[in-house]
């Protein structure tokens, strides 16, 4: 019996029963379309509130913690070592935040192959004058290439350009809580205050829009020279050095390797933003359970057309098997029906679930959080199709199965001798 | 002619359980021999067409030897004795159990495309040519539901005929045909049996058809007697 003649005979029964089949295959298409979008949609919501935070986060941050010493000096001295400790709990002293060795750390991370890129950071605490209030602020100084290189900072400045950080001396960019606090606009003078009492006077060069809106009312950018000057130090003192790795899986191990190595502190992003990844994976499970829910729901439907339609077809399934089927082909007869249907209905949801995604794509959405879209996201990943339809298919196969396990069971004789 | 047998029945007994035993057929022995048109004949409930299921396969559940064309059907399993329906035995019945959801042409191929031995081609062909031996060719492409009765048991016939069986069996193949169409139907019989040397074994109640046969086997409560 040929494959073709299989089908050639599912099909005519198919076709019998158009309308049930019709029915059965719109439930698998709604179905995969549902799960597509679904999770499509999801996925681009996750990617994008994910990016608002893990797209400016280093893979690796590099930096001088400060911390009480790891050895309490008395218990250095082997004298008093079965003495009672006294003297205990001794506090850091002189704690410099500054990275030392700089010049050799950058060169020997730019010829790392597992780097992308390596950025300098340095933070100082300003007060924003604000006529007769001080506001708390936090000023970055950022090398602007680099930093647009690994965390998209130019995307985030709007009304202005960022290089300008770089190109004007004692220029800032505000974070635009600050800015609208200040009533700052583009090419204004401000006054901030460090924590030394400095009085500086910056110009407003652009705004900084993170979507994360209380960061955004404290943090401003100058650029690295600027803010070595606000500190008082020399042009090599940073306190932070933030690299991006090509592969983020592998933070957490070259953390410990540069910690050793430079004998620095060194944190990697999952440690610092474990909770992140928790959140898109319950996400994700959660929307792939209700698709998949959706699917097995479609299968009962299936199941329950292909019960009826054997209980319908007794006698064609008697007459087959008198002329010489098998139970093991009339089985297959029945699953083709079911896999056709499977088939023909997830194809078609993969295509529904497509115009889904572009219709949830094009559904503005504003949101001063993120300036960079103005439509809902929509992730598009050939995956999930890939998933929808294979289970689709499979789900359709054992709703198929069990029907076609009876209908292989008939017994031509009782058929046949009932009438 | 050397007398080829086709099929040997040895001892088969058969009983339903349910509710209690009966034993349909008793001890039944027989043997058929190839080009022989045997008619089946008895009272309602004498087991004549339990036999046939059983000849014909479809049925396991029996104890004796039932050999067809030299083998011995006990042990096959399901799909080896479908396949021995397929290829040796042809069936005709009662109702004409035609697939509604074929052609003609389809349904007189079905059993040669389950038999998987011709092309497409050479079995739509040959389909044809036995439509035609049994003058309906003019049928060829209608579907199944839209001929009469009398040539839907003709259409029933060349899908019988189709993989060219070892034997031809029947069951009540006229009991729902007038007169006219049982004469057609049994002049058909005669033609398989004279010009094709075909055997035929034909469970009936129709006593005039049975007289006109070559062989009439007579059943009573489970047993042959005569």
């Amino acid at each position: 019996m040929k494959i073709k003649h299989i089908f050639e005979i599912a099909k005519a029964m198919l076709l019998a029963r158009s309308k049930q089949t019709l029915v059965a295959a719109i439930g698998v298409a709604f179905s995969v379309a549902f799960f597509v979008s679904l999770l499509g949609f999801m996925e681009g919501l996750n990617t994008l509130l994910d990016g608002l935070v893990l797209n400016r986060t280093p893979h690796i941050r590099l930096y001088n913690d400060i911390r009480p010493s790891d050895n309490q000096p008395i218990a250095l001295d082997t004298t008093y070592k079965n003495y009672h400790h006294y003297i205990h709990s001794i506090k850091p002293a002189n704690a410099r935040k500054e990275i030392y060795n700089v010049e050799t750390i950058f060169k020997r991370l730019e010829k790392d192959s597992r780097v992308y890129g390596v950025a300098p950071k340095l933070s100082a605490q300003v007060f924003y004058n604000l006529g007769n209030i001080e506001l708390n602020g936090v000023v970055n100084g950022i090398e602007v290439a680099q930093e647009a290189k690994l965390f998209q900072f130019e995307d985030h400045v709007i009304g202005g350009n960022a290089f300008d950080l770089e190109n004007r001396s004692n220029s800032i960019i505000l974070g635009q809580g600050v800015a609208d606090k200040m009533l700052a606009k583009k090419g204004d003078l401000i006054q901030v205050t460090t924590i030394n009492g400095e009085q500086f006077t910056l110009k407003v060069v652009g705004f900084f829009q993170s979507g994360l809106v209380e960061l955004d009312k404290v943090q401003s950018y100058v650029s690295l020279a600027t803010c070595q000057k606000l500190l008082g130090e020399t042009s090599t003192y940073m306190s932070d050095i933030q690299i991006k790795l090509y592969d983020i899986d592998k933070a957490p191990e070259l953390a410990k390797e540069y910690a050793t190595l430079f004998n620095i502190d060194a944190e990697d992003i999952q440690t610092a933003n474990a909770q992140f990844e928790t959140g898109s994976s319950a996400r994700t499970i959660i929307s792939f359970a209700v698709g998949i829910v959706l699917l097995i729901v479609a299968g009962f439907g299936i199941y329950n057309i292909l019960n009826m339609m054997i209980y319908e077809k007794m006698d064609t399934i008697a007459i087959l098997k008198a002329i010489g089927f098998s139970g093991a082909d009339v089985k297959i007869i029945f699953i083709a029906i079911s896999l056709s249907i499977g088939l023909s209905g997830a194809l078609l949801g993969a295509l529904l679930g497509l115009l889904f995604s572009v219709m949830i794509d094009n559904i503005p959405f504003n949101s001063a959080a993120v300036p960079t879209v103005d439509t809902y996201p929509v992730d598009y990943g050939i995956q999930y199709y890939a998933i929808a339809v294979i289970f689709a298919i499979a789900t359709t196969y054992f709703a198929g199965w069990f029907p076609s396990r009876k209908a292989s069971a008939v017994d031509p004789v009782e058929i046949i001798r009932g009438k | 002619m050397e007398k080829k047998i086709v099929l040997e029945a040895k001892s088969i007994n058969k009983s339903f359980y349910d509710p209690v035993k009966i034993d349909v057929l008793k001890d039944l022995s027989f043997t058929i021999n190839r080009g022989e048109f045997i008619a089946v004949t008895g009272k309602s409930g004498c087991g004549k067409s339990t036999l046939l299921y059983i000849l014909s396969t479809m049925d396991s559940d029996y104890t004796g030897e039932l050999w067809i064309d030299n083998e011995l059907m006990a042990g096959k399993t399901e799909a080896e004795r479908a396949r021995v329906r397929n290829e040796k035995i042809g069936f005709v019945f009662q109702f004409h159990y035609l697939l509604n959801e074929f052609s003609v042409l389809k349904n007189v191929m079905l059993p040669g495309l389950k038999a998987n031995k011709l092309t497409e081609q050479e079995l739509e062909h040959h389909a044809y040519e036995l439509l035609k031996k049994l003058g309906i060719e003019h049928l060829t492409n209608k579907m199944a539901y839209q001929v009469s009765g009398g040539e839907k048991q003709r259409i029933a016939i060349a899908r019988a005929m189709i993989n060219d069986p070892l034997i031809l069996m029947c069951d009540e193949p006229t009991g729902n045909l007038d007169s006219k169409n049982t004469d057609i139907v049994f002049d058909i019989f005669n033609e398989l049996v004279h010009t094709f040397n075909k055997t035929l074994l034909v469970v009936t109640h129709n006593q005039n058809f049975a007289d006109n046969t070559q062989r009439n086997i007579v059943m009573e409560d489970g047993r042959i007697i005569s």
